[in-house]
């Protein structure tokens, strides 16, 4: 046989019992013609457009799937920051815009509609501002639209104007969806340096220096990593990073091929291939169980950040081997919602928010799905969000804020979203405030470049 | 880079008749088989197969739902795979 029946069983083995899947196919659609003052004309503009690029996604994805026997989770679209497009509409607001991207969302038939976003690291506009205070109602009044706002890059420092206002839009939002422990604010990420191109939500959108039309592809296989790692007999580190390079590039290949094929049939162009190690909440397939299988008794202990390291790594190195398309996000998450490791690292106390921000340092991408007290200040929540932004600017390095301030929950408790996105118990944040430093407003400039110390 | 032929794996345990069935669904939408693999491991049944699907009026999907349903009644699992998914992910 041409194929060695043991390289297809272990394909086959990947797929069944480790959870290896294509986390997504994302169109990514440029709105840039759809401009208008009218909104109404503008929302009709933006309609017409993703429905008529992304008619044929969801069946072509569907196809490949079967063809090759990869499963594909979901399909998204990310669209050109609606402050951008939308900046010459006359209206206080842009919620109906965000509701007309759910309907062409539902029409199209895919999972996520990212670009309900802003970019705002050096300052903000007049749509900059009216999108960013529409985020609460918009994400409160729909089901599959996703708000990301940049406010901090390496190149333009930190936005801290935009800092404070994004501590009240994230406790407004959680306000706002109280009914369902605050998702709202699951849907919404601030960023610094936010990749144009990645496919991940719920921080994807279609960027400035973005074709027409792209297809983006998300790979995931956290499980298929543990598996591979806890096969080692009595492994060093050497050889943990050998075998972390081999697997990723084997589930990248398969990403590339996918990702190649769907943009063939579509006709569209293929942009990139994120491989990023996004967990699930299925057992196993958890970036905590890869750093356990390591050799650390907890996620979070002492030794995490450099397990860590390692892992994302050696993920890059196996990825960029294996293919020429390689960008988005591309590292490893670590949300503590949807892993059950991480979930469990923090019921018994081995995981702190201080010991993930460390972690952050080292992997993509930051704070992620974090649930914490509903008293918490919007001036606690800018902090956190100005610390992490401080991590991304500094090391060059995408970082982004996914926080939940829980309604009505406090430490202990958890709040529960359900599929992909997972349960999240609420962590303690510190009890000291950080209110004067965030209400002074201004911008922390751009970092230094040289003197690396 | 799309190619006609599949990877056809057959896991389960061992029982009579499990060839004879699976072949003749092949048989049946004209799919011809180039290579074939038979092994019992740790008492399971593993059968993997190389195929040529015909090139005019092939359905691939009925194909796979016959194949898996085939499968379902014998108590064993039936895959169909594009090969490029092998050849992709082993090989640069």
């Amino acid at each position: 046989m041409l194929i060695n029946p043991n390289e297809i069983l272990e394909t086959i083995r990947m797929v069944k019992m480790e959870h290896l899947d294509i986390r997504t196919v994302t169109m990514g659609i440029s709105l840039r013609d759809c401009s208008h003052p009218d909104i109404d004309i503008f929302n009709e503009n933006i309609y017409e457009k993703i429905t008529v690029n992304a008619k044929d996604l969801v069946r072509t994805t569907e196809e490949i799937q079967n063809l090759y026997g990869i499963p594909i989770i979901n399909k998204r679209i990310s669209v050109t920051p609606i402050a951008i497009v939308a900046e010459s509409c006359k209206t206080p607001d842009f919620v109906s815009v965000a509701r007309t991207m759910d309907e062409a969302a539902k029409e199209a038939g895919v999972d996520f509609i990212g670009g309900f976003s802003a970019l705002v690291h050096k300052g903000a506009t007049k749509g900059d501002l009216k999108l960013i205070n529409s985020i609460p109602e918009a994400l409160a009044s729909t089901e599959k639209v996703c708000s990301s706002v940049n406010v901090a890059t390496t190149k333009a420092g930190i936005n801290m104007d935009a800092v404070g206002m994004m501590g009240d839009v994230i406790k407004k939002t959680a306000r706002l969806t109280a009914d369902r422990d605050g998702i709202g604010c699951a849907k919404l990420v601030v960023f610094a340096n936010a990749p144009e191109d990645n496919p991940f939500m719920a921080g994807a959108f279609h960027g400035i220096g973005e074709p027409e039309c792209v297809i983006n592809v998300g790979v995931s296989g956290p499980g298929v990593v543990n598996a591979a790692l806890r096969e080692l007999e009595n492994p060093n580190l050497t050889d943990i990073s050998e075998t972390i390079k081999k697997t990723a590039f084997k589930i990248t290949r398969m990403g590339e091929m996918v990702g190649r094929e769907v943009s063939r049939r579509l006709g569209v162009e293929f942009g990139i291939l994120d491989l990023s190690l996004a967990p699930t909440p299925e057992i196993g397939d958890s970036v905590a169980a890869i750093l356990e299988a390591m050799g650390l008794e907890r996620c979070g202990t002492h030794g995490t950040t450099a397990a860590l390291a390692l892992l994302n790594d050696a993920v890059k190195k196996g990825g960029a081997m294996a293919s020429s398309s390689v960008g988005g996000l591309s590292g490893a998450f670590i949300p503590v919602s949807e892993d059950a490791g991480m979930i469990e690292a923090v019921n018994v106390g081995a995981l702190s928010l201080e010991k993930l921000e460390a972690m952050t340092c080292v992997c993509s991408v930051g704070l992620d799905m974090i649930a914490v007290p509903g008293d918490t200040p919007a001036c606690t929540l800018s902090a956190i969000i100005a610390d992490e932004m401080a991590i991304g600017m500094i090391n060059k390095k995408t970082t982004a804020v996914r926080i939940i301030p829980a309604p009505g929950k406090k430490v202990g408790d958890s709040v529960e979203f359900g599929g992909l996105l997972g349960m999240a118990p609420v962590m303690p944040v510190s009890k000291f405030s950080s209110e004067t430093f965030v209400k002074r407003g201004g911008r922390i400039p751009a970092p230094i470049q040289s003197l690396t110390n | 880079m799309t190619s006609s032929r599949f990877i056809i794996t057959v896991i389960g345990s061992d029982r009579v008749g499990i060839v004879a069935r699976i072949t003749t669904v092949m048989a049946n939408f004209n799919v011809n088989i180039v290579d074939i693999s038979q092994t019992i491991m740790d008492g399971i049944f593993t059968m993997i197969m190389l195929a040529e699907a015909p090139e005019e009026n092939f359905d691939h999907a009925a194909f796979q739902e016959t194949m898996a349903s085939e499968g379902k009644e014998l108590g064993v699992e039936v895959k169909v795979q594009q090969e490029d998914v092998f050849r992709f992910m082993h090989r640069i």
